[in-house]
């Protein structure tokens, strides 16, 4: 078992399918950075070629910095995203804590009740939603996204976190009640560092779609003072023209926060995915 | 100061009984340890007094003050965990301090006690280090240490020593006796273990389904256990139960004989049987025998003794060793 495992010709087949996977997982991404570093006649003459000297043209970044304010878009997404992460992941820990801890009469109906929400997608209420954001005021706020974003995270993150919750020891639990250490305290100092994998493992899943999304900034928050990136790149699409270099050049910026996010989280949730199986 | 009493103590969960109405006097001093087979109730018990769970009915006293609308940190007590439980983000020392810190204790107090008992448990060199980095002895040391610091009215075990192993076991169970002569505590003890049982106890409360079978102490128990069901949980091997009517023994249900209180012989002896199986353990020998009068028994024999299976050989109860018992399952005296 472990000879086969050390064989360099088994060793080199694993690598040359992770290496196919990989590139496969990146040539879209890789496709729009490089084809946002050509100028427009490079992009549809040649559009799998790297930029040379006499291609080179980052006339789609200064489109997008010129034209719009794609700085006060980013931070928008940024605030949505933090913000909608943050109140996810505060409440569906707690959600989940509550779940996982106590006996109480409908405790397993609250359960399938919260995990609902993974199986309809929201977007069905998305009318109910608007008349709802518009009769309470918040058209065209951040807040109308965080708070629907934070509905839409919360059910996924409500059902991975009660499933790790479960696992935390009951005995470490009841020291800590012993000990005099309020139900808050129990929570935050001895339950939650211990479902931390879990916590960003729900982090990620929960940040990409939120970062991602078209659908509701363009019906909640369309005005130009909340627009998100995705939303914001959208004006560069026409009807009968696009400006694909500053498209390209839009999305090629939108990758590099959610890089980031990721790679604080990534630690964490290579620990988060494989704790289950290998323990 | 560290005496408990429980009153007609019941608890259910949803419909289930676990606890069905328990009564017991602790004095304070003493070593009380719960036995019986996993289910029996005994951690639930436990988890009662330390009022981790509440009792569906029923009163506990400590000190002769009802506790049971008592939170488990103003009852007094501390508690032992099987998986140890200790605060995985906190030093040794911040570990069997924090309970201490909760109750306002001012600092010099906390170092003072916690000196004393690291001294005790001789835990000095780990006090910085964090759970992770110690081995499943100290880290058992640690949760006694931390129980220890809290000069609680009751120590509360459950199950310390079911982590640890064999050799391990042995050297914790001795500190814990130890401990117990030197701060003369008053402990309760949770195990499923009898020889656990029998060698820390003063007392011994064995339970079964939710009841208590029998108090008393470990040789009260092993010389008069009151029905069936203790004789056949104290001691180890366990008791041989034969039918009273194979043996001719009209008045008894079943009649029972220790592994230990059977003599043996080669050529003569009430039983005649053959062995199926022996187990040589050096200071003393296992034999289980197929007989013909008392069907499948157990018999240990002191020191080595060499029997092949398949061999013939007679067992007999030695006399005044026998216990009887009726149709209910209780000892007839």
């Amino acid at each position: 078992m472990s000879r086969a495992a050390h064989s360099p010709a088994r060793s080199a087949a694993a690598h040359a399918v992770l290496i196919a996977y990989t590139a496969i997982a990146l040539f879209p991404v890789l496709l729009i950075v490089i084809n946002s570093l050509k100028s427009r006649n490079a992009i549809f003459r040649s559009p799998l070629a790297l930029p040379t000297p006499e291609t080179f043209d980052p006339v789609g970044y200064t489109t997008v910095m010129a034209q719009g304010d794609f700085l006060l878009y980013f931070q928008n997404s940024l605030i949505v995203t933090v913000g909608s992460l943050f109140f996810v992941i505060l409440f569906g820990a707690m959600a989940a804590f509550a779940l996982s801890e106590y006996r109480f009469r409908g405790n397993t109906l609250t359960g399938l009740y919260l995990a609902l929400g993974i199986m309809i997608p929201i977007r069905l209420g998305t009318v109910a939603i608007l008349q709802m954001m518009v009769a309470s005021g918040l058209v065209n706020t951040l807040t109308a996204l965080i708070l629907v974003y934070t509905a839409q995270g919360l059910p996924l993150c409500i059902f991975i976190l009660s499933e790790f919750m479960k696992t935390v020891s009951d005995d470490l639990k009841n020291a800590g009640r012993i000990d005099g250490l309020s139900e808050y305290r129990i929570f935050f100092r001895l339950v939650l560092p211990l479902v931390r994998p879990a916590m960003a493992t729900v982090a990620v899943f929960t940040m990409i779609p939120i970062w991602n999304d078209l659908w509701f900034p363009l019906i909640l928050a369309p005005s130009e003072g909340t627009k998100t990136v995705t939303l914001g790149a959208q004006i560069f699409i026409g009807q009968f023209v696009t400006n694909w270099n500053a498209v390209l050049a839009a999305l090629s910026l939108a990758i590099l926060p959610v890089l980031v996010l990721y790679l604080i989280f990534s630690r964490q949730l290579i620990r988060g995915i494989t704790s289950g199986a290998v323990k | 100061m560290g005496s408990l009493k429980i009153e007609n103590v019941k608890k259910s969960f949803g419909k289930v009984d676990v606890l069905k109405g328990i009564d017991l006097e602790v004095q304070d001093g003493e070593f009380v340890v719960f036995v019986g087979p996993s289910g029996c109730g005994k951690s639930t018990l436990l988890r009662v007094i330390a009022g981790l769970e509440d009792a569906t009915s029923g009163k506990v006293l400590i000190d002769g003050v009802n506790v049971v609308n008592t939170p488990p940190a103003k009852r007094g007590i501390a508690m032992v965990f099987q998986t140890y439980a200790l605060y995985p983000h906190l030093t040794v020392r911040d570990n069997m301090g924090l309970g201490l810190k909760q109750a306002g204790t001012p600092t010099a107090e906390i170092d003072k006690r916690i000196g004393i008992a690291s001294a005790m448990l001789s835990l000095e060199p780990y006090l910085q280090r964090r759970p992770a980095e110690l081995s499943g002895g100290q880290r058992q040391r640690v949760a006694i240490g931390r129980a220890v610091v809290r000069e609680p009215k009751l120590f509360l075990f459950d199950e310390p020593l079911s982590n640890l192993d064999a050799a391990l076991r042995v050297n914790t169970r001795l500190e814990i006796a130890q401990l117990h002569r030197r701060l003369k505590a008053t402990m309760i003890y949770v195990t499923h273990d009898q020889v656990e049982a029998m060698t820390l106890a003063d007392k011994i409360v064995v339970l079964n389904a939710g009841r208590i079978e029998q108090v008393g102490a470990p040789m009260e128990l092993y010389n008069s256990p009151a029905n069936e069901f203790v004789a056949g949980f104290i001691g180890s091997p366990k008791m041989n139960f034969v039918d009273g009517a194979r043996l001719g023994d009209g008045g008894a249900k079943t009649v029972g004989v220790r592994p230990e209180h059977l003599s043996v012989s080669a050529s003569s002896g009430e039983w005649r049987g053959t062995v199926v199986h022996a187990e040589h353990l050096g200071a003393d020998t296992n034999l289980y025998l197929d007989c013909e009068k008392a069907g499948l028994i157990t018999v240990r024999i002191f020191g080595v003794y060499n029997a092949e299976p398949g061999a013939t050989i007679y067992a007999t109860p030695q006399p005044g060793k026998i216990f009887r018992f009726d149709a209910e399952g209780r000892a007839i005296r």
